[in-house]
Parts: structure tokens; C-alpha cells; sequence
């Protein structure tokens, strides 16, 4: 019954959303590890639903940044689902519970399922069964992470905030692999050693991040 | 702020984004500048979070076993191991190092 296409993005879309749900397990541990409870480290998992944003959300709050750069932080990070919601906008089509629940799973995974996809209906089908099966599967593990996290003491000594670095270069790696990408990368990581000692704490992330827009805004000028 | 109204903030502004980008039309947000900045900021951000989750500790920089364990991470990301593996071998290689006492 199934074409062909329909079940390459069927396995695509598992196979992403089980290697994903996996690591839920650190972001739960990390989150504790952090100082977050179970609920609060659960409502990033349900109600945020952004690696990016959820790992600086707790990456944050174990340096003792102050609340307005938390948010800053995890709402600049999350600029860039607007724009795949923008992409995925025909593929999901009308209807406002639809586009309210697609807006929901609207994370890099799913985007890059469905638009790795030609057909109309496998594009469907990846988004959804992604978005779906990465939710169901990223809460499930963040649930376990966060009640083991617990049980575990000293984060240190398992080598949780070494992972959370991992984590982070995971994020960035795929987006580094031309060159003004990592030069912007090196920049950003120069200018954070520097303001680390110097800055109030969350405010490094911050400067950063101004000064990755400052670079996009010069290379525009360069190459319009 | 307290930590839980700086998730649910964090949360909705999250949210709220995913949400907002299915009523702009799309004329608007295709646009290439758009789309290359938004790329630049979520690339600095990341570049700027790895750095503080590796060297800072409060608001000093300190080096310690978590540089070593970057550097496996990278080393792994560049053959293409799977992302669980790359966070479970830097949490494993900074846990050992710090065991035998040859990093803190």
C-alpha cells in the first residue's frame, strides 16, 4: 500500500526522533544536575520543546545568570524555529488546532525531515511523525534523565558538565562547516573567554550573540 | 526573577516564536537577510555557550578536565559519531581524568 517515499520518511523520521529522544536522558540529568527540580526541568521538555534553547536555559542558570538573560538567551536561540515554521507553513497546511499543535513541534529535526523529503506526502509524514515521535520520546527520556540525575550526588564527578560542553559543540558542529560560519564561531568564543571575568554573569552569551548579528550585518554590506 | 517564572517566560517566549512563524508570511521571513542572520546569531550563541560550559566556573575561567573532554567530543563529531555517543564520551573522559587525579 505504502509508496516508497512515504516509507523512507517513515524510517528517516525514526531513526532521527530515537537518536534524539536518547540524549533527552542528559539533558534530564544535566537539568538537575543544574539546580532545576523534576517539574521545572519537565516543563522546558513540554512546554519549550527546543534543545538549543532548553540546554542554555539550564546552562545558564547553573552560573547564576540573572532571569532577563536566561530568557534572552533561549528566546534569541529560538528565533530560528520561527523561521522553519515560516518553511513548514504549506507542508502542514489550514486549520487552527493543526497549525496551533504543528507550531508545538515546529525544532530543527522535524524541518529537516520534511525537507529533506520530495513528495508532498512524505514531507507530511516526516514532519509530523518527527515532531511527534522526537516529543513523546524527548519527554520520556528527559523524565528518566531528571529522576536519575537525582539519585547520581556530585554531577562533577560523572563528568555531566564536560557533556553539557559536548552537548553544546554537537549543536554547533553541523553549522561550522564553511568558513564565515566559523569564523563568526571563533569570534563569539574569543569575545566569552574575554567578558566571562569581567561581565555579570549570562551577559558574556549576550555580548556574543550581538556580536554574531554586528558580523552577519558586515558580511551583508560585503556580499549584498 | 525566580527559576520558575524564568522557565515559563523562557518557555512561552520559546513557544510563542514556533507559533508566531506560521502567521508572518512567508515573503517576509524567506527573506535571505533574515535567514542568515537568524543562522550567524544561533551559531555565535551556541560558539558562546560552549566556551562558557567548558572554561567558566562562576565567573572565573578555569581549566580543567572539561577541555580535555571537548577536545575527544570534537575529535568525535569530526568522524561523525552519533551525538549520544559525543556527550556520553566527554562525560566518561572527564569523569576518568578526574577519578586517577590528573585533572580537577
Amino acid at each position: 500500500m505504502t509508496s516508497s517515499p512515504v516509507r523512507a520518511s517513515v524510517s528517516m523520521s525514526l531513526g532521527v526522533a530515537a537518536a534524539v529522544s536518547l540524549y533527552g536522558i542528559s539533558f534530564g540529568a544535566l537539568a538537575v544536575a543544574s539546580g532545576l527540580d523534576f517539574w521545572q526541568t519537565q516543563v522546558l521538555s513540554l512546554f519549550m520543546f527546543s534543545g538549543g534553547s532548553q540546554f542554555a536555559v539550564i546552562g545558564l542558570a547553573a552560573t547564576g545568570a540573572p532571569g532577563l538573560s536566561i530568557v534572552t538567551a533561549a528566546g534569541l536561540l529560538g528565533v530560528r524555529n520561527g523561521l522553519y515554521a515560516v518553511r513548514m507553513s504549506s507542508v502542514v497546511g489550514p486549520g487552527f488546532w493543526k497549525r496551533l499543535l504543528a507550531g508545538h513541534w515546529t525544532i530543527d529535526e522535524s524541518t529537516a525531515v520534511a525537507i529533506a523529503q520530495t513528495e508532498p506526502r512524505a514531507q507530511r509524514i516526516g514532519f509530523w511523525l518527527t515532531g511527534g515521535a522526537i516529543f513523546v520520546g524527548w519527554n520520556a527520556m528527559t523524565a528518566a534523565g531528571a529522576i536519575l540525575g537525582d539519585a547520581l550526588g556530585d554531577p562533577r564527578t560523572w563528568g555531566l558538565d564536560a557533556a553539557a560542553a559536548a552537548a553544546f559543540l554537537g549543536l554547533l558542529w553541523p553549522r561550522i562547516q564553511s568558513r564565515h560560519p566559523a569564523a563568526v564561531a571563533a569570534v563569539a568564543a574569543v569575545i566569552t573567554v574575554l567578558t566571562v571575568p569581567t561581565a555579570p554573569a549570562g551577559l558574556p552569551v549576550l555580548i556574543a550573540a550581538a556580536a554574531g548579528i554586528v558580523m552577519a550585518l558586515l558580511a551583508e554590506r560585503r556580499h549584498p | 526573577m525566580t527559576l520558575w517564572t524564568t522557565i515559563l517566560i523562557a518557555s512561552a517566549v520559546v513557544l510563542g516564536t514556533k507559533l508566531l512563524g506560521y502567521l508572518v508570511p512567508a515573503s517576509v521571513a524567506a527573506h535571505p537577510r533574515i535567514q542568515r542572520i537568524s543562522d550567524v546569531l544561533t551559531v555565535a550563541l551556541l560558539a558562546s555557550l560552549v566556551v562558557t560550559q567548558t572554561v567558566a566556573t562562576g565567573s572565573a575561567i578555569v581549566v580543567d578536565a572539561r577541555i580535555a573532554a571537548l577536545v575527544v567530543g570534537a575529535v568525535l563529531l569530526r568522524i561523525r559519531a552519533p551525538f549520544i555517543i559525543v556527550v556520553l564520551t566527554a562525560a566518561a573522559v572527564a569523569a576518568v581524568l578526574r577519578v586517577l587525579g590528573w585533572a580537577a
